[in-house]
C-alpha cells in the first residue's frame, strides 16, 4: 500500500474539472503558428490549427494577483502531496477531428491515476490526467493522457 | 505521398531549431505562460538554479510533430502523437529533429513513425512517436 499518496489524495481518481469552453480565432492560430516556425501553409494562413495549438489555447486565465513570484497560477486541480517539485512527464494524444477558427470546444480534465515508484533519487508519484476536447455539439476532437511527476 | 513507396526505416527530413530570447517569448506570451524560467534569466539562474533560460518541453513538442507534419503535407492526417521531455534544454543550444518510419499498414493505410529532439552532443533529449492515416 501506498505511503506517500494519502487515502483523501486517492479520493481524487476519477474526479473531473469544471469544463472549459473556448473559441478558438484565426488570429490566435497564426501567432501560434509563428511562435512555432510552422511550415505549413494551412497553419501559418490560420485556417487549421497546429496539432499541439490547444496545449496553449486551454492553458487558464489566472488574475495577475493570483500568479506565484515564479509566475506560475495555482492548480486548483490537484490533490495535496507530500512531493512539491514538478517536472512534465509524457504526453500521449489521439487526434479525431482537426481544429478550424470558429470552433467552440468543451474541454474537461479528469484525474486519472496517482502512482508511487522509486526512482534513483528518491520517491516519485506520477499524476496522469484525461483530457477530453469536444465540440459544442458534442463531436470529440481530442483525447489526451497527461502526466506529471513530483518529486 | 503513396503508402506503397513507403518502406520501414525511411528517414523523415531533419531540421535544426535555435530558441531564442524573442522565439521563447512569443512562444510562452501565445500559449499564455509567465512561468519565469522562459523569459527571466537572472531569476532561472539565481532562484531556480538552472545553467540558463529553458526551453519549454512543449515547444520541442511541438517541433517534434512537426517533423511528420511537414514529410506527410496534406496526403495524410495525424492520428496519434506521443511524447516525453528527457532532459532539459536551454537557451543558446541547437536542437535537431528529426525521425524514421517503423511499421506500415498497408490495408488500414496507416503509417508509424519513431521522432526525437537531440541536442548538440547527440543525446535524445526528447523522444517521440506518432501515427499517421494517409489517403
Amino acid at each position: 500500500m501506498s505511503e506517500l499518496i494519502s487515502a483523501e489524495a486517492r479520493s481524487w481518481i476519477g474526479r473531473s474539472a469544471d469544463p472549459v469552453r473556448i473559441e478558438i480565432s484565426r488570429t490566435d492560430i497564426r501567432k501560434y503558428a509563428i511562435a512555432t516556425e510552422q511550415q505549413q501553409a494551412k497553419f501559418l494562413n490560420g485556417d487549421e490549427a497546429p496539432a499541439m495549438f490547444l496545449f496553449g489555447a486551454l492553458r487558464p486565465l489566472i488574475p495577475m494577483d493570483q500568479l506565484g513570484p515564479d509566475g506560475i497560477p495555482p492548480d486548483k486541480f490537484l490533490p495535496d502531496l507530500p512531493l512539491k517539485r514538478v517536472m512534465a512527464g509524457g504526453t500521449e494524444m489521439q487526434f479525431h477531428r482537426s481544429v478550424k477558427p470558429g470552433d467552440v470546444l468543451i474541454a474537461t480534465r479528469s484525474l486519472h491515476d496517482l502512482v508511487e515508484k522509486q526512482g534513483k533519487t528518491g520517491p516519485l508519484i506520477f499524476v496522469s490526467y484525461n483530457l477530453r476536447v469536444e465540440t459544442e455539439a458534442g463531436e470529440l476532437v481530442l483525447e489526451e493522457k497527461q502526466t506529471r511527476i513530483f518529486r | 505521398m503513396n503508402i506503397f513507396e513507403i518502406s520501414v526505416g525511411d528517414t523523415l527530413p531533419e531540421r535544426q531549431h535555435t530558441a531564442t530570447n524573442v522565439s521563447l517569448f512569443l512562444y510562452n506570451a501565445v500559449i499564455w505562460n509567465p512561468h519565469r524560467i522562459h523569459y527571466d534569466e537572472t531569476y532561472t539562474t539565481q532562484v531556480e538554479k538552472h545553467p540558463g533560460v529553458v526551453i519549454d518541453g512543449p515547444l520541442q513538442g511541438d517541433w517534434l510533430n512537426q517533423v511528420v507534419v511537414n514529410w506527410m503535407g496534406d496526403a495524410g492526417q495525424l492520428a496519434t502523437f506521443n511524447y516525453s521531455n528527457r532532459r532539459a534544454s536551454y537557451l543558446g543550444e541547437t536542437l535537431t529533429s528529426g525521425g524514421a518510419v517503423t511499421a506500415i499498414d498497408a490495408d488500414a493505410g496507416t503509417v508509424d513513425v519513431e521522432l526525437f529532439i537531440k541536442n548538440e552532443a547527440g543525446e535524445v533529449i526528447t523522444p517521440g512517436t506518432a501515427q499517421v492515416r494517409l489517403g
